[in-house]
């Protein structure tokens, strides 16, 4: 895709950029949409029926109105925050992101940027987020949103480990690091897929990545940061308007970047299930992305279903469950893969 | 000057401009959010070097783990145990020699290193494997002696936490 829009555009820098901003087609839309589905989805787990009058069909146009009043909204910030790093820390968290967006292969035509070590990197930009995070809770200068932040920084960071490890095992299967490779391997039919190789290891280092990915973008049950009913909203407490929604769309787009590395590396990513059945560079995208959006829809799924953890309920199971069983699945695929 | 020359000098400035406030700025923690651009930059020079995978090891090693390690410890102190924490001016006069004579070392070994040029970059390839493969052939010794080193400071690191609790074992019960 790459070289198709240099031939046609001839200009390089103009093609980088172009690269650059069509992941962010993607997740705008999607992050409208997922707000609405989540609420939809809680809403028909709870026996309600959610925004209904907005737009007309059970209110599709509940989201793009938030929006709309989020934009219009003051932009508060407290006396006693500290303004710099007040107004910088949204903006980090997004970046932080949207970064790993560069690196995940959306078809087999088009990747924002087909690095050899896609994966490490990904892995090494989300850690953006968490000083991100930091430099919210610290610069509101409110108890709350440093408590939130504390916790984000801490769960983050010892849920980091477990998610590499469990990727870990796909990279000694494949032998790479770069995604689209990865992608390459898996084609054919659904029993390609790493999911289904070396049983029962790589399975039990999918369930640790999924539990993992959900502590990573600190969704319920993993909520603890933002914890409502302990520490009102956690790091975002004392921001409103725009700067808000940036933090909310940082979070949907990191759900949907953890759902789509769960998708290419366990899934067979933009691979179609039935072999060369709708298969091809924009079947692809099709394939690709309802494996995200499933992987979403499981994540809302959990969150209205489980409770939240305590904090040290958090840490045993980061480091005393997932953390071994991480370790054990990568010398079990290491002695598999060396038989 | 080409795209990557502006390139170069965007992360350049990024990473001296960062650096600065590091050294300067009267607020610590002014200083801990700014190491996180200096990594940055650092790290955007890595990669026109097409060092990729000492990039990426950069950004996830100094952002992800000491620097979110040493946010920690400024804020815990900072606001939490509300320690006001200064950076000031101590020291002047050997401060002032070990840098001139740090920045003389400095200065000597760039300007007596033979600097190889190379015109043209080829294009990368995967440097990962070969990485990994020397660590595993070539550099096996340092690699496994740096990562002992890293088990006997999280050994440490453990003792350190648990000595209260060590201590009141030892006492006699009475």
């Amino acid at each position: 895709m790459e070289q198709l829009l240099k031939t046609i555009f001839e200009n390089d820098l103009f093609v980088y950029v172009l690269m650059a901003v069509v992941p962010l087609m993607w997740v705008l839309p999607y992050a409208l949409f997922a707000v609405w589905l989540e609420r939809k989805v809680s809403a028909h787990m709870q026996d309600r029926l959610g925004p209904m009058r907005t737009g007309g069909w059970h209110g599709w146009a509940q989201t793009i109105a938030d929006i709309l009043k989020l934009i219009q909204k003051e932009d508060i910030v407290p006396k006693a925050a500290d303004r710099k790093l007040h107004f910088l820390a949204p903006f980090v968290v997004f970046i932080g992101s949207y970064a790993a967006f560069a690196a995940i292969p959306f078809s087999s035509a088009y990747i924002g940027s087909n690095i050899n070590i896609g994966l490490f990197y990904i892995i090494a930009v989300s850690s953006l987020v968490v000083v991100g995070i930091l430099m919210a809770g610290w610069s509101s200068n409110n108890k709350w949103s440093l408590l939130g932040a504390m916790r984000s920084a801490a769960q983050i960071v010892s849920y980091e480990i477990p998610t590499a490890l469990a990727l870990l095992s796909i990279v000694m299967i494949a032998g790479t690091l770069d995604l689209q490779e990865i992608n390459h391997m898996q084609t054919g039919w659904f029993w390609n897929w790493y999911l289904f190789k070396k049983f029962p290891f790589v399975f039990i280092a999918f369930v640790i990545y999924s539990v993992a990915s959900l502590a990573e973008t600190n969704r319920t049950p993993f909520d603890i940061p933002e914890a409502e009913s302990e520490l009102v909203a956690g790091y975002h407490t004392e921001y409103s308007g725009m700067k808000f929604a940036l933090f909310f769309l940082a979070e949907y787009a990191n759900m949907f970047a953890v759902s789509a590395i769960g998708a290419t590396l366990f899934l067979g990513g933009w691979n179609s299930p039935f072999g060369n059945f709708m298969s091809g560079p924009l079947w692809g995208v099709f394939w690709f992305l309802s494996k995200g959006m499933f992987f979403v829809f499981v994540q809302m799924w959990l969150r209205w279903t489980l409770p939240r953890l305590r904090v040290d309920q958090l840490m045993y199971v980061s480091w005393k469950v997932l953390t071994p069983w991480a370790f054990a699945c990568i010398l079990g695929v290491g002695f598999w893969t060396m038989l | 000057m080409n795209f990557y020359d502006t390139i170069f000098y965007f992360f350049a400035f990024v990473t001296l401009v960062s650096a600065a406030i590091v050294v300067f700025s009267k607020n610590i923690i002014y200083s801990a959010f700014s190491l996180l651009f200096t990594f940055f930059g650092v790290a955007g020079i890595y990669v026109l070097l097409n060092a990729d995978f000492i990039a990426v090891a950069q950004l996830l090693i100094y952002v992800g783990g000491i620097l979110v390690l040493l946010l920690f410890g400024v804020m815990l102190t900072n606001k939490v145990v509300s320690v006001e924490m200064k950076t000031g001016t101590l020291q002047t006069i050997p401060a002032s020699i070990i840098v001139a004579m740090t920045a003389g070392a400095l200065c000597g070994v760039f300007y007596m290193t033979d600097w190889k040029i190379v015109r043209s970059v080829p294009q990368m390839t995967t440097t990962a494997n070969s990485l990994g493969e020397m660590f595993m052939t070539t550099y096996l010794l340092p690699f496994e002696v740096a990562s002992v080193v890293l088990l006997v400071a999280l050994v440490g690191a453990a003792m350190i936490a648990r000595r209260d609790r060590a201590i009141q074992n030892l006492k006699p019960k009475i």
